[in-house]
């Protein structure tokens, strides 16, 4: 990982937003600087907003209820938008979504700004909204997200249990862009998080110049879905 | 496997105020009153109901499936599942059952994903986004394809491993099993009746379904 250029760095705080357009194979990797952060991220074609993160179609492609090294995420187009193309911590979550101002005020109390400056508590809706508006979209295109770093296991009756523990301090995930896409993320506690406290964790993010997916890359060949939804990328570039 | 639970309704058809057969490839989007029961029958068994649920005085405020799974802390809907909208309101309340599971995880079948699923010559072939897509154009009132989001697949089982494996089981279903709802506010059911020939969840034979509605008395 050494050798590959990078473009940017920064510092993300706890309760904290961001977004960043990233070019067709620019890779993000988001690193837990502490261990037990979450990150909620969804992330948009970034030429037709419309054409975004499918969950669903995500999961049922590949078989999976977790996310890790060697998945795609796909869109509603049925395009490869981001390759994990490398994973220390091993399950990222798809099925817990987000918070919101009303389950951080249940779970927390109230913390708000004129009183707490940036200790306040945010919220992961709100945070959501306020990037995707920077971007001219809106409620309409908040749409079900991952939590990066984040862990829920499920019964053999269906119930949903939050893991605990699941990211160790130092742990990073790579994000391989395969078209132009909008990333948005922010930084608040998992909703099923547990934990009495607000204490959200911060992460470092970094933009890495990386080089194309080669034929025998692990997410393109990881099953023919894959390979079929790199083909769709591949196409959405063909008369561009 | 889990426990399965069946809960029938005292509800009976001929005093339904609205009553409709929807083939298999058609959509249907209906306004739903609140204090309305909304039942969903699978008359042949196996079929597919792909439904979403929105706020009918504002479609942004619409069926959020992580949310319902999230605050029911389970990912399968049943009798007591209540379906919550984006913005946390309650849309209905599930109060008969007598399939016993539906899946709210694997989405709708769309003319792109089933290139990435089967094959890339797939496109041309219905789906359940198509209909859904048309039936939003239909309405009209602004709302577009960002109104299309992730649905409730009634009568479908698509169970999660412990593991984090998602796999789609044969269907718990069988003719004449159906679910019913209440709604709890003023809400637009959007359905699709899934065309879907690529997979066995409906034993490659896509089935009607029947829609019945009642006034609470």
């Amino acid at each position: 990982m050494s050798n590959i250029p990078i473009l940017h760095e920064e510092h993300l705080p706890g309760g904290g937003l961001w977004s960043c357009i990233l070019r067709r194979r620019v890779s993000l990797r988001i690193t837990d600087i502490e261990g037990g952060a979450n990150v909620g991220l969804m992330v948009y074609n970034a030429h037709c907003p419309s054409d975004r993160l499918n969950l669903p179609d995500t999961l049922k492609a590949q078989y999976t209820a977790r996310l890790t090294r060697g998945h795609v995420l796909m869109s509603d187009m049925g395009r490869a938008m981001l390759s994990i193309t490398a994973d220390e911590c091993g399950w990222h979550d798809p099925l817990g979504g987000h918070g919101d101002a009303r389950l951080v005020e249940q779970k927390y109390g109230k913390r708000n700004y004129q009183t707490a400056g940036n200790q306040w508590f945010r919220n992961a809706r709100d945070n959501f909204l306020i990037e995707l508006g920077k971007h001219g979209l809106g409620e309409k295109d908040l749409v079900a997200n991952l939590n990066l770093f984040s862990r829920l296991s499920v019964d053999p009756e269906g119930r949903l249990v939050f893991c605990p523990g699941n990211s160790q301090p130092g742990a990073s995930v790579e994000l391989r862009a395969e078209i132009h896409v909008l990333v948005v993320l922010n930084t608040c506690q998992h909703p099923l998080d547990p934990s009495q406290e607000y204490d959200p964790k911060p992460v470092k993010l970094a933009l890495l110049d990386t080089p194309p997916a080669a034929p025998d890359d692990l997410c393109r060949k990881l099953r023919g879905e894959n390979e079929r939804a790199f083909a769709l990328s591949e196409l959405y570039f063909a008369g561009a | 496997m889990s426990t399965l639970v069946y809960t029938e309704s005292p509800f009976d058809a001929k005093d339904a105020v609205y009553d409709l057969v929807l083939p298999a490839g058609d959509g249907w989007m209906h306004e739903i009153r609140k204090g309305q029961h909304f039942r969903i029958v699978d008359i042949d068994g196996n079929q597919a109901a792909d439904t979403l649920f929105y706020n009918a005085n504002d479609f942004r405020d619409r069926y959020c499936a992580q949310r319902t799974i999230r605050e029911q802390a389970a990912i399968y809907l049943t009798t007591g599942s209540r379906l919550m909208s984006s913005r946390g309101s309650l849309l209905m309340t599930i109060v008969a059952d007598t399939c016993g599971r539906h899946d709210t995880l694997g989405g709708a079948c769309a003319a792109e994903s089933n290139q990435v699923r089967y094959s890339l010559d797939k496109r041309w072939m219905h789906s359940c986004r198509d209909t859904f897509l048309l039936q939003v154009l239909r309405w009209g009132r602004g709302a577009s394809k960002a109104d299309i989001t992730h649905n409730i697949n009634f009568f479908m089982n698509v169970p999660v491993t412990p593991e984090g494996g998602l796999s789609f089981e044969d269907g718990v279903s069988a003719g004449g099993r159906y679910v019913e709802m209440r709604a709890e506010m003023d809400v637009v059911a959007l359905i699709s009746n899934c065309p879907q020939l690529n997979n066995p969840c409906n034993a490659y034979n896509p089935t009607p379904v029947r829609l019945l509605i009642w006034n609470h008395v």
